[in-house]
């Protein structure tokens, strides 16, 4: 049970004034994070990932962080080279809608506050992990995206994080995303931390993907190594419907990501690719979670790290396969180069399997650079960084290549290039 | 063009390399045969710069400069090439993919001008060509589920590529069949010349009738028990070895 320090951290996270849109449901969800307490260290979801003692140490404020002073000049410096479609900036967690772009129709974007939806808190449960009760008592406001049925966006969606506070801020930011029925579409996501300044991001995205539908959410996490996040996303993929999560992990000082995509009807897919490039001090925590309760769906799972310095890794990968689920086909993969012996990575996967006729495989390696390989490139005349680099960047970009958006995979692409020292 | 004096070379403390010396000069031809295991494919490593292997004793001099004392890509920038007997699979690594820049930073350490992506592709055509391989084994995963004979042609193809001066072939008839053989040795036979060296470690007589040595030796037990010429292979071929490690052992007690 939650001690009485943690309690005092708690309370100043979920903070006193009371500007949240929703407040009823943010006084409930209050209640249940102060029930549920920070995770502590011994606690086996949060075992290798001590956010309690990290939020505690970096974070002095606790001060929900201000609308800060945004120009269409930054906007633009972020978005990748090349861009084509719609994005939508998120100021310190709160969408902020005339500095976006929008030249799309068949989906609509609008404040949570306005468009008051009923699904909001539906997906992402507030007694499934504290941090997303904890946003849901202290969001300001968020994005609800609908997408029409039938609707085939063409080009992607792209969420431009600009995160920046004081003395270590609090950060809570929502989305809502709703696919309806034969709708295709995708998401982009950048974290950006506009100074050094330490800050504590809590993200909760929800999406509900309709029958039929087709949608991919891609995400870039790349910042400071002073920025601690944490993020819950959930995903209810209906009949026939296809979701793919893409999540390129590159800086912060301690990220966790709670990804659960919940298969919920036959024929449906859900695909969770995941790359983690690490180094000096980062901490990057994978949780994912693929839950098959019908008969005849599919999951893709492939995560891959590349840790140097004194990084640290944790992947953790649930398959839960319930007793009606027959002829699931559960697929998921985590491989690791740890390039210093200070690097540590810790894997696990967890199968729960309950119906008997299923396929099911999952793998983990963790090794070295291959040294025979190098060598073999050298005695080609390439110089030993170069092959390294090309050796490590073709690990990598197993994962790169399911990104859809050609400029947004570029941009990922060059960001990895660059940290692995690759001209190739 | 290469002198080994007396080199002496051990992995983890054991010693492999008892003794080598060879003098290879430009325009030659030397084939290593030898029993399994007797230190073959470590002095072919050991020239290339393998860092597993600890030189003990001796030295290497490849045009006039002190070849041990160079990292393995510099070697290979300075013209020495190995074929290996192994070939390494690299997943997600094709040969297009990294030969472009292997051959670039070659020519730059030779000071030459790096070839575009044209002039690349259209030296890469000739020299495929050569030893008659195809373009999508290039852009395949480097090795990965390549047949014998694909894996030995590409170690062919891209030593044409690299336009070494010394070439070494571990082992590269091993597993091929009669035509492989014929199109490899071809292969290496036209990029033989008078400014150019090879070394063929083989255990096949057979080989030697495609690529004839000017010289033959018999590596044992870390040592060149015997050189010859060309005729030693066939006496090889018919009596096996054994009359070698009898006069070898005889000879060091
Ligand atoms: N990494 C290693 N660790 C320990 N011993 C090794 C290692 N590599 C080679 N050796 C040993 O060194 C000796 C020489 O091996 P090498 O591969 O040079 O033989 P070879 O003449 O090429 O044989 P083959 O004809 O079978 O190719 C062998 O006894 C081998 O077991
Ligand atoms: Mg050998």
């Amino acid at each position: 049970m939650a001690s009485a320090t943690q309690i005092d951290h708690l309370e100043l996270l979920l903070g006193q004034d009371s500007s949240s849109s929703f407040p009823e449901m943010a006084s409930s969800a209050r209640e249940q994070a102060l029930a549920a307490g920070l995770p502590a260290v011994k606690e086996e979801e949060y075992k290798f990932t001590a956010i309690q003692r990290k939020i505690e140490k970096s974070i002095s404020d606790f001060g929900r962080a201000k609308v800060l002073e945004l120009t269409p000049e930054q906007v633009a410096a972020a978005l990748p080279e090349g861009f084509d479609g719609d994005y939508i900036v998120f100021n310190n967690g709160i969408p902020e809608l005339n500095l976006s772009s929008f030249g799309q129709e068949g989906y609509t974007a609008t404040l949570l506050s306005g468009s008051r939806p009923e699904k909001l808190g539906k997906v992402a449960k507030n007694e499934k992990d504290v941090f997303t009760a904890i946003n849901t008592a202290s969001f300001i406001d968020g994005l609800h995206i609908e997408v029409a049925k039938n609707q085939q966006i063409e080009k992607p969606i792209h969420f431009l994080f600009f995160n920046q506070s004081n003395s270590g801020q609090v950060i809570n930011s929502r989305i809502l995303i709703e696919v309806e029925a034969n709708a295709e579409i995708s998401f982009l996501e950048n974290t950006v931390s506009v100074n050094d300044e330490s800050y504590f991001l809590n993200q909760v995205t929800e999406v509900i993907a309709a029958p039929n539908s087709k949608s991919s959410y891609s995400r870039l996490q790349n910042e400071s190594n002073q920025a601690i996040t944490v993020n819950n996303f959930e995903t209810d993929i209906h009949r026939d419907a296809v979701f793919t999560s893409n999540v390129i992990s590159l800086g912060g000082d301690m990220v966790r990501n709670n990804l659960t995509l919940n298969l919920l009807d036959s024929g449906c897919e859900g695909n969770m690719y995941g790359l983690y490039l690490l180094n000096g001090k980062t901490h990057v925590d994978n949780h994912t979670n693929v839950d098959h309760t019908k008969p005849h769906a599919e999951s893709n799972e492939l995560y891959k790290g590349i840790l140097a310095d004194s990084s640290r890794g944790v992947f953790n990968g649930k398959i839960f396969v319930r007793q009606d689920a027959q002829k699931t086909n559960a697929f998921q993969q985590n491989n690791n180069i740890l390039l210093s012996e200070d690097a540590t990575i810790n894997t696990k996967p967890q199968l729960e399997i309950w119906a008997d006729d299923v396929k099911c495989s999952h793998g983990c390696t963790t090794g070295q650079l291959d040294e025979e390989a190098l060598f073999y490139l050298q005695a080609r005349g390439l110089g030993k960084d170069q092959a390294k680099g090309l050796m490590l960047y073709a690990f990598a970009g197993e994962v790169l290549e399911h990104i859809p958006d050609e400029a947004f995979r570029n941009h990922a692409d060059a960001l990895v290039k660059e940290r692995l020292g690759t001209k190739i | 063009m290469l002198t080994i004096k007396n080199l002496h070379a051990s992995i983890e403390g054991n010693p492999i390399l008892k003794g080598i010396n060879l003098e290879v000069k430009a325009g030659e031809v030397h084939a290593i045969m030898g029993p399994n295991g007797s230190g073959k494919s470590t002095l072919a490593s050991v020239l290339a710069g393998r860092e597993e292997y600890e030189i003990t004793e001796g030295e290497v001099l490849f045009k006039n400069k002190d070849l041990l004392d160079l990292a393995p890509e510099d070697r290979a920038r300075e013209g020495v090439f190995l074929a290996f007997q192994y070939p390494v699979e690299i997943p997600g690594v094709s040969t297009t993919n990294f030969l472009r820049t292997a051959v670039n930073q070659v020519r730059e350490y030779r000071g030459q001008e790096p070839l575009d992506a044209v002039k690349f592709l259209s030296v890469m055509k000739e020299k495929m060509k050569l030893v008659e391989i195809d373009q999508k084994l290039l852009s395949r995963s480097l090795n990965e589920g390549f047949s014998g004979g694909e894996k030995k042609r590409n170690e062919i193809f891209q030593m044409a590529m690299l336009e070494p001066t010394l070439s070494i072939l571990d082992e590269t008839d091993s597993g091929l069949d009669i035509d492989a053989l014929r199109i490899v040795s071809n292969g290496v036979n036209k990029l033989k010349s008078a400014e150019t060296a090879t070394i063929v470690v083989t255990h096949y007589q057979r080989l030697l009738e495609y690529i004839v040595p000017d010289f033959v030796h018999v590596l044992y037990n870390g040592r060149i028990v015997k050189s010859g010429t060309k005729e030693l292979a066939l006496e090889l071929e018919e009596k096996g070895y054994d009359w070698i490690k009898e006069e070898a052992n005889a000879a060091s007690v």
